[in-house]
C-alpha cells in the first residue's frame, strides 16, 4: 500500500516547524517528505490543501473500561472515538476489572483490540502491585514482556512508603517507567471539590492541595532515592508544577502530564452542583490553571492527556458528592488543545509535541513524529472547521462532557495508522 | 453567581425552597411576614387552615431528624395537607433503587410537594432539577450545604426579639465546617443587612475561605462575643472527637463552651439561640440554656409558623389574609 498526501502543511514537532510538504507513505512507514523516493508510485492520493498534517495523537491516560465495565464503554466504542478524533495511540491505566496485573489480561486487551478495535494502538500500563492492592509487587518482568509500557497503581493507594520504594527499585531494574498520580488518600478523604471558597459555599467535602503536593514531595524523594524513571500524571496544582520544575532542574529522571480539562475549567464551573464537573484531582482555581498553562509552555509539563473517563448516564445522575468522578475526553482532546494555540499559550508545533513526540518518547512508543522512516501514524486536520460541542454527537460511549455547548475549531478529516486510512470524515 | 434561579418561577415567586443563597431580601422578608400571620393559628381551638387542602406532601428523610421532621409535619397538618412521611433506609437505596427511582415512584402517587433531607450537599437542587413541573421541593437539610427553613426560623426569632437587623452583631459559634445551618444563617443574615456576622470556632471546624461568605473570623470565643446582640450556638457532633478534629469535649467546652460568665461579654440584652439538639456541658452550659437570655424553645415553636409560611408561599398564597377563611377543615 502506498499513499501520497499532497499540499498539506506538515507540523514538524521535532524541528518546531510548519511547512507545506508532500508526504509519501509505503508499507506502514513514512518513506518521503517533500520529494518521493525513487520508484515511488502512489496507489492513493489525498489532497490536503489548507489542512494540517500532524503525527497521530498519543493520549497517555485514557480509560476504555474494558475489560469489566461494559455499561460505561468498551474497546470497540472508545477506539472508534479515538480514531475519529485523531488519537492513534492510547495508554490505558491498569484499573480495569480485573486489573492489568497479569499477562492474561494484557492478552485479552490486545485480542479484543484486534477483534473489535478500530486500529488504534492500545498500550496497557501494568499494575504496580498485584490486584492494585498496594502490598505485593506485580510480575513486572512478565508484564513488560507482554507489552505493558509502564507501571502504575492508578488511583489505588500503596500500603506503605516501603512498598512504594521497593516497587520503584524493582521497576528500575526492569528499565520500566513508573507512572504515579500523586494523591495522599488520607488527605483526599471523602473530598469531592477543591478546598476553597466554592466548596465552602456549597458545603462540599473538600480536597486540599496538600492531597496532591504532600504525596508529590514524597514521590520525588523516592525518585531521588531509587533513580526510577517516573512520570507524574494529571497534576492539578500550581505548587506541583513548581515542585516538578525544581526536581527536573536537579536532573531527576521525571516527566509530567496534566489533564486537558484542568487548563480550561476551575471550581467555579461546578456551578449548581454540576456532577459533570466532578473530577479527581478536583478542578482547582484560576491561579492553578494559569500555573499549569505556564508549566506546559516552559516544558515542565511534558504531555497533555484527555484523562478520559467515560461513564453511563446513571453514574452522573446523582447528587454531586455521590456521582462518579471523571470526564469523557476523547471527543474534545484535539479541539481543546487547538484552543491553547488560539489563546497563545504555546505554538502549534510545541503543543502537538505534548500530544505526540513527548508521550512517545517517555512511554517508548512508535510514532509521534513525521520523519522519514517513522511509523506512518498521521492525521489530517481541518483547522478552520467550526463545531459546537454536543455530547449527543460524541462517538465515545461516555457522554459525560464538561464542555457541552462550547465553540470549537478544528476537526479531523483523516486518520492514518500504519499507513492505512482508518478514519475519513 | 452560579446559583441559578431554579427556586423561582417566571414571576419571581417561590417554586422550590432549596437554599437561602439565590433568594433576595424581599422574599426573606415576605417569609417572615407571612410566618407572622400564622403564629395566631397555634392559639386557636382548631389549629387548622385549609391552604394545603387537597395537596399531598411527602416528607422524605434520608437522615434521622426529630425536630425538623415533626415541625414540618405539624406545619403540614395545620395547613390541612395530606401527609406521607418516610424514613428512607439509605443502605437500602444504595443497594437497590436509585434516588431518582425513589423520587419518581413517589411522584407517581401524585405528590405535590417533597420535603427532603439527604446527606449529600446539593441533593435538594438535584431533586428539584428532576421533579415534574408543578411539583415542589423543600430542602430540610442537604449535607453540609444549607438548611434554609432552620435559618428562616432563626431570622424570625431574631426579628421577634430585636426587630431590625441593621444594627446587630451576630456570632455563630461552633462547628461551622460541617454545619448546613450556619451556611444558611450567614446568607440570610447578610441578605437582611445584619451589621456584622462573626463565626467563632477552632480552626479544624472552620471552613477554608469562609470570609468569602461575608463573615469575620474569630479563634477566640471571649473576643468574638464582645458586644454581640445574638449568640447562635451550633451543635457539636460527638463523632468530631474522632478523626483528630478536636482533642476532647472537655477542652472544647473550656475554649468554646458558652458559660454564663462568658455570656457577660455580649450585650446585656443579647439573646442565645441553638438549632438543637444541644449537648449540655459540651457547647453550652445548662444555666445558659435554661437562662433568661435563652430563646431556644421559642425557636422551636416559631419553626412551625415559618414552615407554614414557606409552604403556603409555594402554593401561591401569602399568609392568611389572601387565603380562604380559617377553621373550615377540622
Amino acid at each position: 500500500m502506498s499513499l501520497h498526501i499532497c499540499n498539506g502543511r506538515v507540523v514538524g514537532v521535532a524541528e518546531s516547524s510548519i511547512r507545506t510538504l508532500d508526504v509519501y507513505l509505503q508499507n506502514g512507514k513514512i518513506v518521503g517528505l517533500g520529494s518521493a523516493p525513487n520508484g515511488f508510485r502512489a496507489k492513493q492520493v489525498i489532497d490536503a490543501e489548507n489542512r494540517l498534517i500532524l503525527p497521530g495523537l498519543i493520549d497517555c491516560q485514557a480509560r476504555l473500561r474494558d475489560p469489566g465495565e461494559p455499561e460505561k464503554a468498551n474497546i470497540e466504542s472508545e477506539t472508534r472515538a479515538a480514531v475519529k478524533n485523531g488519537i492513534t495511540g492510547l495508554c490505558i491505566p491498569p484499573d480495569t476489572q480485573p486489573p492489568i496485573d497479569n499477562s492474561a489480561t494484557v492478552e485479552l486487551i490486545h485480542h479484543r483490540n484486534e477483534m473489535f478495535g478500530h486500529q488504534a494502538r492500545v498500550f496497557p500500563i501494568g499494575a504496580l502491585t498485584r490486584g492494585l492492592g498496594g502490598e505485593q509487587l506485580s510480575n513486572m518482568a512478565s508484564l513488560c514482556a507482554n507489552g505493558c509500557v509502564a507501571f502504575s497503581n492508578a488511583k489505588h493507594p500503596l500500603a506503605s512508603n516501603l512498598v512504594q520504594r521497593r516497587a520503584m527499585d524493582y521497576a528500575r531494574g526492569q528499565q520500566a517507567l513508573v507512572v504515579i498520580q500523586p494523591l495522599d488518600h488520607d488527605l483526599l478523604g471523602s473530598g469531592c471539590a477543591h478546598e476553597g471558597a466554592i466548596a465552602t459555599r456549597l458545603g462540599l467535602p473538600s480536597i486540599p492541595e496538600a492531597a496532591e503536593t504532600a504525596a508529590l514531595a514524597k514521590d520525588i524523594e523516592l525518585v531521588a532515592q531509587t533513580g526510577a524513571r517516573t512520570h507524574f500524571g494529571q497534576l492539578s496544582c500550581a505548587r506541583s508544577v513548581d515542585m516538578v520544575r525544581r526536581a527536573k532542574a536537579k536532573g531527576l529522571p521525571i516527566s509530567a502530564d496534566c489533564a486537558i480539562h484542568q487548563l480550561f475549567l476551575t471550581d467555579h464551573d461546578i456551578g449548581n452542583f454540576d456532577s459533570n464537573m466532578l473530577t479527581i484531582p478536583p478542578l482547582r482555581v484560576q491561579a492553578d490553571r494559569d500555573a499549569l498553562r505556564k508549566g506546559l509552555a516552559d516544558g515542565t509539563i511534558d504531555c497533555l492527556c484527555s484523562d478520559h473517563q467515560p461513564h453511563e448516564v446513571d453514574a452522573k445522575l446523582k447528587p454531586f458528592p455521590s456521582a462518579e468522578p471523571g470526564i469523557s475526553g476523547l471527543d474534545t482532546l484535539l479541539a481543546l488543545a487547538l484552543r491553547l494555540v488560539a489563546e497563545d499559550v504555546l505554538s502549534l508545533p510545541d503543543l502537538i509535541a505534548k500530544l505526540t513526540m513527548n508521550p512517545a518518547s517517555i512511554f517508548g512508543l512508535p510514532g509521534g513524529n513525521i520523519g522519514v522512516g517513522e511509523a506512518a501514524d498521521l492525521i489530517i486536520v481541518d483547522p478552520d472547521s467550526h463545531w459546537i460541542c454536543d455530547a449527543a454527537a460524541f462517538v465515545s460511549k461516555g457522554k459525560n462532557t464538561a464542555f457541552q455547548g462550547w465553540d470549537f475549531h478544528g476537526s479531523v478529516t483523516h486518520t492514518l495508522i500504519d499507513g492505512k486510512v482508518v478514519y475519513q470524515s | 453567581m452560579p446559583n441559578s434561579n431554579i427556586q423561582l418561577d417566571d414571576n419571581g415567586r417561590l417554586r422550590h425552597f432549596l437554599s437561602i443563597e439565590g433568594l433576595d431580601q424581599a422574599i426573606l422578608t415576605e417569609i417572615l411576614d407571612t410566618a407572622g400571620s400564622f403564629t395566631s393559628v397555634a392559639d386557636r381551638t382548631i389549629k387548622k387552615v385549609p391552604i394545603l387542602r387537597g395537596k399531598t406532601v411527602a416528607n422524605l428523610f434520608f437522615e434521622a431528624s426529630t425536630r425538623t421532621r415533626s415541625t414540618f409535619e405539624l406545619a403540614e397538618q395545620r395547613l390541612s395537607a395530606d401527609i406521607l412521611s418516610l424514613n428512607v433506609d439509605t443502605s437500602a437505596t444504595v443497594k437497590g433503587e436509585s434516588l431518582l427511582d425513589t423520587l419518581q415512584n413517589l411522584e407517581a402517587m401524585q405528590i405535590d410537594m417533597f420535603v427532603i433531607r439527604h446527606q449529600d450537599s446539593g441533593s435538594a437542587h438535584f431533586f428539584a432539577q428532576h421533579v415534574r413541573p408543578g411539583v415542589s421541593v423543600l430542602n430540610a437539610g442537604d449535607g453540609q450545604h444549607e438548611h434554609p427553613t432552620q435559618a428562616m426560623l432563626d431570622m424570625y426569632t431574631i426579628r421577634h426579639y430585636k426587630r431590625d437587623f441593621s444594627g446587630l452583631r451576630v456570632a455563630i459559634v461552633g462547628d461551622i465546617l460541617h454545619s448546613r445551618v450556619a451556611r444558611s444563617q450567614i446568607h440570610a443574615l447578610n441578605l437582611l443587612n445584619t451589621a456584622e456576622v462573626r463565626v467563632i470556632a477552632p480552626r479544624t471546624l472552620m471552613p477554608v475561605a469562609v470570609e468569602s461568605l461575608g463573615v469575620s473570623i474569630y479563634d477566640d470565643l471571649e473576643k468574638g462575643l464582645a458586644d454581640v446582640d445574638v449568640v447562635i450556638m451550633l451543635r457539636l457532633q460527638r463523632e468530631r472527637m474522632r478523626g483528630a478534629l478536636l482533642p476532647s469535649e472537655k477542652e472544647y467546652f473550656r475554649k468554646f463552651g458558652l458559660s454564663q460568665e462568658r455570656l457577660q461579654r455580649a450585650s446585656p440584652d443579647a439573646i442565645v439561640m441553638h438549632p438543637g439538639p444541644a449537648n449540655r456541658g459540651v457547647e453550652i452550659e445548662s444555666s445558659v440554656m435554661d437562662g433568661k437570655q435563652s430563646v431556644i424553645l421559642q425557636q422551636v415553636s416559631f419553626g412551625i409558623s415559618v414552615r407554614m409560611a414557606v409552604m403556603s408561599m409555594i402554593v401561591g398564597q401569602s399568609g392568611l389574609s389572601s387565603g380562604p377563611q380559617p377553621g373550615g377543615d377540622a
